[in-house]
């Protein structure tokens, strides 16, 4: 499955992962350390493949609908670091200008619609992309990412039936980050509360094709998004991915941690570097390492090329970081500027 | 200007943007009510039934298929139903489209326009009879128009159709039969502009939708009795014409404020407060409220008309603030 991809392919996916990695932790330590925002805020570590492996499958005219957990989304999808983070910190350089924040962050230049942060929003407005552009003929495709959680919502089984009904061509990405995680019971984030044990029924009940994936595994999720991109280009309806991640223990608390600390990617060759409480996640699940040692293994990167390809992301967002910081905030009168047209 | 009925008019509206718009859609089921008018329907469906979707029962899935059309450029009407329909579909409402433009900083819009039928269907219990201005006009980034007959709903919903703001049209659900003399071709009335649909010194009836008419139907009553009422019919509830109504304060120095709605939170409350904030010493008398009572509408007849309003009522606060009658008697 991997041999899909030329090799000159692979190190530019891996810097996208990377990339995300080192925003993530800046954003953590914008907020446990800089106190520089004060709002609730969800990570994307350990879901790294998919976003990318995602992205990497789109065109630059489709549309796509985040949530919640959507910093991964965008810096994949290529918007600025830079104003990612300001938005973050709600700065007037913003993408948004500070008014979306990290729950409704979006970026239009590259297809975002409006970002929901109510679970199950993304789905439903996929769906009107989606009908946005089979009615204007062309081949374009929205997608609607979204949790497990999603599926706990009335909305989605509405939207994934009117998908059904006007074979819309909307991808359905299910990041389903609950295996291994804690939930309210014990003692962790809210997660997973269904009846359904294999959530593939549930559009596979609206005759939508849906697949699992590996969500740790870049390439396998690339080539099902590849699959399900084009199914839904060639207007045969709607294509739901399952991409299945292990729950990152930062994300177990209701307040994410750096509980397995700063990424160290000579873990991607140093066996020695991997021990304690979070050596399995170093081990068997962290996408960024998987991926790393694959390129390592494969000769596509030398341990150098690694070494400084991460130099230029944590760089990339050193500076993202001081930009936003250095940003203004928004005057405050200016809340009332874009209530209406 | 011939004569049609509001079905008529909606529909005048609706088939010049199917013809002007390639991507023009029009998305629900009885969108011009479940009376005799709904046969109109039947011409317009033939000519343009392949931009003509008639939904699920899924409100909220579909008035966010029409938000997020609308968020990629589409002009959308979406027709909910009856109120009581949309309180499943609040999320879409509340969460998605009021919020769309100035949580991503003014860079997505939603041209959406929502149409819900309202009002009392005299029989029609707790989950049939709804008017809920107050509660969309609570939301942000919305606007809201409220036509009082066939003229005024081919202008409104013109305007809303062209707005490049989502939009809710509220139309009473037995106005659809209403006639009234309706201009041919493009006719808009621009949103913020209320209409004096009579005039009179002596007191002001502010109100909208379908108890316009009723309003109408008191000031003859009143002016019988030698009070002149000045109906005015808001049109839109946002934007707001204050000056309209302040003006017409100042010059009777009595205000009603006439709502289907419920008494609390609703359009009178609202106007009531804007009027005390603004005018208080332009008022004569304390202004009165002629509400819907805050309870839900019962299904028989005799206690859903002790809770609304209606000629009967407006024409005796109009008594009282006038000073005709003591106020205990009223």
């Amino acid at each position: 499955m991997t041999e899909t991809w030329d090799a000159d392919r692979r190190p530019g996916a891996l810097e996208r992962m990377l990339l995300i990695r080192r925003f993530e932790e800046a954003v953590d330590k914008l907020f446990h350390e800089d106190q520089a925002f004060m709002t609730h805020y969800h990570l994307y570590i350990g879901q790294e493949s998919t976003g990318v492996g995602l992205m990497e499958a789109l065109g630059p005219d489709d549309k796509l609908a985040t949530h919640h957990r959507n910093h991964g989304h965008i810096i994949s999808r290529g918007s600025d670091p830079k104003k990612a983070l300001a938005e973050i910190l709600g700065r007037e350089t913003g993408l948004n200008k500070g008014a979306g924040g990290t729950l409704h962050m979006s970026d239009p230049d590259l297809g975002f619609i409006s970002t929901s942060s109510i679970v199950g929003g993304s789905i439903s407005l996929a769906n009107g992309a989606a009908f946005a552009l089979k009615q204007e003929g062309g081949d374009a495709i929205a997608v609607g990412l979204f949790g497990d959680g999603a599926l706990e919502e009335g909305i989605a089984y509405e939207s994934l039936n009117m998908a059904a009904l006007y074979d819309l061509p909307v991808l359905f990405v299910c990041e389903n980050n609950s295996p291994g995680a804690l939930g309210s019971a014990g003692g962790g984030f809210p997660t997973s509360v269904s009846a359904v044990e294999d959530l593939t029924t549930i559009p596979r009940t609206f005759g939508i094709p849906v697949e699992t994936v590996d969500g740790r595994d870049l390439e396998a999720v690339n080539e099902l998004a590849a699959k399900a991109v084009e199914h839904c280009r060639a207007r045969k309806g709607p294509y739901f991915v399952h991409a299945v991640t292990e729950r990152w223990a930062g994300s177990q608390p209701l307040w994410p941690q750096l509980v397995t600390g700063e990424l160290d990617v000579s873990m991607a060759w140093d066996d020695s570097k991997m021990s304690g409480e979070h050596e399995d996640w170093y081990r068997n699940h962290d996408p960024v390492l998987i991926y790393a040692r694959k390129l390592l293994d494969s000769g596509d990167l030398t341990q150098d090329e690694l070494t400084e390809m991460d130099q230029r992301a944590t760089a990339a967002i050193a500076e993202a970081r001081e930009f936003a910081l250095e940003s203004p905030r928004p005057a405050p009168e200016s809340a009332l500027d874009h209530v209406f047209a | 200007m011939p004569e049609k009925n509001y079905a008529d008019a909606m529909l005048d509206v609706l088939s010049r943007f199917m013809d002007e718009d390639p991507n023009f859609v029009v998305l629900g089921n009885e969108v011009l009510g479940i009376g005799p008018e709904g046969a109109q329907f039947e011409p317009f469906q033939k000519k343009y039934g392949d931009r003509i979707y008639f939904p699920p029962c899924s409100e909220a899935a579909y008035t966010a298929l029409a938000a997020g059309a609308a968020m990629c450029g589409h002009r959308m009407f979406a027709h909910l139903g009856l109120a009581s329909f949309t309180y499943p579909a609040i999320s879409s409402i509340a969460n998605e489209i009021s919020t769309a433009r100035t949580s991503s900083g003014g860079t997505i819009g939603v041209p959406a326009t929502l149409h819900i039928s309202h009002g009392l269907l005299h029989g029609g219990g707790a989950q049939h009879s709804e008017s809920p201005f107050g509660m969309y006009w609570n939301l942000p980034g919305i606007e809201i128009a409220v036509p009082s007959g066939a003229k005024e709903v081919k202008g409104l919903l013109t305007t809303a159709i062209k707005s490049d703001n989502p939009t809710i049209v509220l139309t009473h659900a037995f106005m659809y039969g209403a006639e009234g003399d309706v201009p041919d071709g493009d006719f808009e009335i621009p949103f913020g502009q209320a209409e004096i649909k009579r005039e009179g010194g002596d007191v002001t009836i502010v109100t909208c939708s379908m108890m316009v008419s009723v309003a109408l139907g008191a000031a003859e009553e009143l002016a019988g009795e030698g009070i002149e009422a000045e109906v005015i019919d808001l049109q839109t509830l946002v934007p707001l014409d204050e000056k309209t109504i302040l003006d017409s304060v100042s010059k009777t120095g009595r205000l009603i404020v006439a709502d289907e709605g419920r008494m609390h939170c609703g359009v009178a409350s609202e106007i009531a407060a804007m009027v005390s904030e603004k005018a208080l010493d332009s008022l004569k008398a304390p202004l009165a409220r002629v509400a819907r009572l805050d309870v839900p509408v019962a299904a028989n007849q005799v206690q859903e008309a002790y809770i609304s309003p209606d000629a009967e009522k407006l024409v005796s606060a109009a008594r009282q603030i006038v000073g005709e009658v003591p106020a205990a008697a009223a």
